[in-house]
């Protein structure tokens, strides 16, 4: 158990939009692995799916997400890899893009 | 003018997922948990307080500020209110006794910054936590975590700030205590009181309506907003910013969220109003300073995180 966080398996973030990446850690949100890794990559605001600041767009790679405000993600943006990146623990390397943090549901 | 609002009575916030909320405002918080309702509901209240509960947490698919109500004294001051609210052009819809339980019939009001407000006379009154009414001792060893007293106060954004000062202090008989004015003496933020408190709400303005920015729980001591800050540090909590003192109001303060993204406040000292004291004003050019006292500057979170 002590072990655990050393032997999490890591994964490669890349941050496209501003040539940045960083490592993420399994079973740890992705917007904490990029504060820990201290990279200024994606805005930081609540880190709990409420105020929609770590909007991103996964492009590619899997993970799993956990419930994001509906003021900030529809069921479409979730289709479409619009998420919260603190709401987000990836599975795999991922490539994304951030700094999205419009209101989905204003914008409509 | 006091119209008879005494206080505030509980704030409605939405969680995304009721047991995590838990682990905020019961165990890290230190609010004390009195009832879970048909709903699913979860009532909670900080020690010192005499009515059964002042936070009502709802689960819900986006955060936020359901409501925050104010009790009055009587039911004959909630029935004249009424009649001033709907007056004023406010949509008033009379909430039935036990809707929440243990509380009494209730009048809620939309408001120009796109909140919604209630007012009330009735609660069941279950007596301070964990002391006696007689001879009490001066606190309960069985508080955990912040040990936070009470429910203060909330802090709202929103547009029309006029409007919502109109009907806080033309309705509802609150006092303006402390503002800030921008250079062309618009007033940018509002801090309002029922009672000597510095704020029972506040608000500050903000392109869209009906926004919430924190609930704010009181601690006794400076000391106790450090404990908080430890305890915020332990179990990992999203931090926002603090400890520090604030300018308005002189607070002593720490800022951090709940698990859904509401922001929470715990704070202590803070000065006083009362009725015939002109409003304390801070300058937009000073925003920083009114703000955050030592660092003088804002975080762009603290403007831009809200539910």
């Amino acid at each position: 158990m002590r072990d655990r966080k050393l032997m999490a398996k890591k994964f490669q973030v890349e941050v496209v939009n501003c040539q940045q990446s960083f490592t993420a850690l399994e079973g740890c949100s992705l917007l904490m692995s990029m504060e820990r890794s201290g990279t200024q990559a994606i805005k930081v605001g609540c880190r709990g799916g409420g105020c929609g600041m770590c909007k991103i767009r996964v492009m590619k790679g899997r993970y799993i997400s956990k419930r994001m405000s509906r003021a900030h993600v529809s069921e479409s943006d979730e289709q479409q890899g619009l998420v919260l990146a603190c709401r987000v623990f990836p599975q795999e390397d991922l490539t994304i893009e951030s700094d999205l943090i419009v209101d989905s549901v204003s914008e409509k | 003018m006091k119209k008879g609002v005494m206080r505030p009575g509980h704030i409605q916030l939405r969680v995304l997922d009721i047991e995590e909320a838990l682990k905020h405002y019961r165990d890290l918080i230190g609010l004390i948990e009195v009832h879970r309702d048909a709903k699913g509901r979860v009532y909670l209240k900080g020690w010192t307080e005499v009515d059964k509960f002042s936070v009502v947490l709802r689960e819900a698919d986006q955060p936020g500020m359901d409501f925050v109500s104010y009790k009055c004294v009587s039911e004959a001051v909630v029935d004249q209110l009424r009649d001033e609210l709907v007056a004023f052009g406010c949509n008033v819809e009379d909430i039935p006794a036990d809707e929440l339980d243990g509380c009494g019939r209730r009048v809620r009001f939309d408001s120009p910054t796109g909140h919604m407000f209630e007012v009330f006379a009735t609660k069941e009154q279950t007596g301070k936590w964990g002391v006696s009414a007689v001879n009490p001792e001066a606190w309960p060893r069985e508080l955990t975590g912040m040990k936070a007293t009470r429910f203060d106060h909330c802090l709202l954004y929103g547009d029309d700030l006029e409007g919502s000062l109109k009907l806080f202090c033309d309705v509802l008989g609150f006092d303006i205590a402390e503002q800030v004015l921008d250079e062309n003496g618009e007033r940018i933020a509002q801090f309002l009181t029922a009672s000597l408190k510095a704020h029972d709400v506040a608000f500050i303005k903000h392109p869209e309506k009906g926004k919430f920015h924190h609930a704010s729980f009181y601690l006794n001591t400076w000391e106790e907003v450090l404990r908080a800050a430890d305890l915020i540090s332990m179990t990992d909590t999203s931090l926002d910013i603090g400890p520090t003192r604030h300018g308005l109001t002189h607070g002593q303060t720490i800022y951090f969220f709940d698990p859904s993204g509401n922001r929470s406040e715990v704070f202590c000292g803070g000065d006083y109003h009362y009725p015939d004291h002109p409003p304390v004003t801070w300058t937009a050019d000073h925003l920083g300073k009114a703000i955050f006292y030592h660092t003088r500057e804002l975080n762009e979170r603290f403007l831009t995180a809200l539910t």
